[in-house]
């Protein structure tokens, strides 16, 4: 029940995009068509979730303090937390490495249409977010964990799949031409947060 | 020492070349810490710090990276230089540290650096990949400042933490705009500076 209400809860409160704007780069760049988009929003949510568990794990048996205490207890002082951040990188650059030669081998459709903005991944602010709120929130287990990557990862597909979606259309619309192109993507994405305020205060 | 071709690298991305508002690059952290003036002061001169020491420890190797490992050489770089930032913010300035909570570490992911060391320091010499860090890092400044200074006086009626807007205003019935300290206005309020932006230059409209 706690997981379900986590998990409801990273899909549409704390939404990466529009909550903390983290995997704006590529949201707005790779929005253009529907297709593309829903490529992109799965490969980010693969990634999610399996790099949240690892780095879940990796957090708490290396990085915390006194998380090495399983080694003796001479380890038990040892506080790396500040290596987090290279470890955490390193950890999704090696898995992004993982799913460019899955998505290569078994769609080089998804492959070609993605181009450049696979590898990006790794330098995607929703992935490294992902870990460093999973650090910020001590996630009592890693199944939570887990479960939030997932969740936040599906966010995150939900927003950009929309707004492809609204963009195909509005490639018709006649927009005042300094705001043609990045400034109208803006102003949506400002109002689709704000209808996604109004999923606030939901509980399971 | 600040020759013709220096000046542009340094003063490009101000306006015609701005890392935000016409690349879209580092939009995420642009966003997310603009609520108050301070953070987004703080942020800007930690982004433009990381940015500027990258570029040149970038250039400085950039005939001994391989090709191939690039882009593993540049996030080892660039993290060892925000693990630096973020402890000095957590030693020095705790509470500002703790508003920017993961967007400090969040500044490895910014695209504007993985942007400049691929496109400007893998090619130039370090005292030119230094001033084109200088350069975006502050031009991504002016635009953190920019949104923080209307959302904060907009929203709380405050610059830097001081009431700016008169008691009298209050008493007269003004109040303030509660939905600029929220996230969505932080886009619209870009989104403005990007039609005022390219209504004055034309050559950048679609």
């Amino acid at each position: 029940m706690e997981n379900l209400n986590l998990f409801v809860k990273s899909i549409f409160i704390d939404n990466m995009i529009f909550a903390y704007f983290l995997g704006m780069c590529s949201y707005l760049a790779v929005s253009k068509n529907v297709k593309t988009a829903f490529g992109l929003g799965i490969a980010v949510t693969f990634v999610l979730a399996i790099t949240l568990p690892v780095n879940y794990l990796l957090e708490t048996y290396v990085l915390k303090a006194g998380a090495l205490k399983w080694l003796g207890p001479e380890y038990a002082q040892l506080d790396l937390s500040f290596l987090s951040l290279i470890m955490f990188i390193a950890i999704i650059a090696s898995m992004v490495q993982l799913v460019e030669m899955f998505v290569e081998k078994y769609s080089p459709s998804l492959y070609a249409s993605l181009g450049i903005f696979l590898p990006l991944i790794a330098v995607n602010c929703a992935i490294l977010g992902g870990s460093l709120f999973m650090q910020q929130r001590n996630f009592p287990s890693v199944g939570s964990a887990t479960v939030y990557g997932i969740g936040s990862g599906i966010g995150w597909l939900l927003a950009i799949v929309c707004l492809a979606a609204i963009r195909e259309k509005l490639s018709y619309s006649n927009i005042p031409a300094p705001l043609r192109g990045i400034g109208i993507t803006f102003i949506i994405t400002g109002l689709m947060g704000i209808a996604f305020m109004s999923f606030l205060g939901i509980k399971l | 020492m600040l020759s013709k071709k220096n000046k542009e690298i340094l003063l490009g991305p101000l306006s015609k070349n701005n890392p935000v508002i016409v690349q879209i690059l580092g939009i995420c952290s642009a966003l997310a810490v603009t609520a108050k003036l301070e953070p987004a002061l703080v942020m800007a001169v930690s982004v433009t710090a990381v940015v500027a020491f990258a570029n040149v420890i970038i250039s400085l190797l950039r005939n001994t990276i391989p090709n191939s490992i690039r882009i593993i050489v540049q996030l080892v770089v660039v993290a060892a230089l925000v693990i630096i930032v973020d402890q000095v913010l957590k030693a020095y300035m705790y509470q500002v540290s703790k508003q920017l909570s993961v967007f400090v570490g969040l500044i490895i992911t910014n695209c504007i650096l993985m942007g400049r060391l691929e496109a400007f320091a893998l090619s130039h010499k370090p005292w030119e990949s230094f001033l084109d860090g200088i350069g975006n890092g502050v031009g991504y400044g002016i635009i953190l400042v920019i949104v923080a200074f209307f959302r904060e006086l907009l929203g709380s009626g405050t610059l830097f933490g001081y009431q700016v807007i008169p008691q009298q205003m209050y008493d007269w019935g003004y109040q303030n705009n509660g939905l600029m300290i929220l996230p969505p206005m932080a886009l619209i309020t870009v989104a403005c500076i990007i039609w005022v932006h390219r209504s004055r230059n034309k050559d950048l409209q679609q």
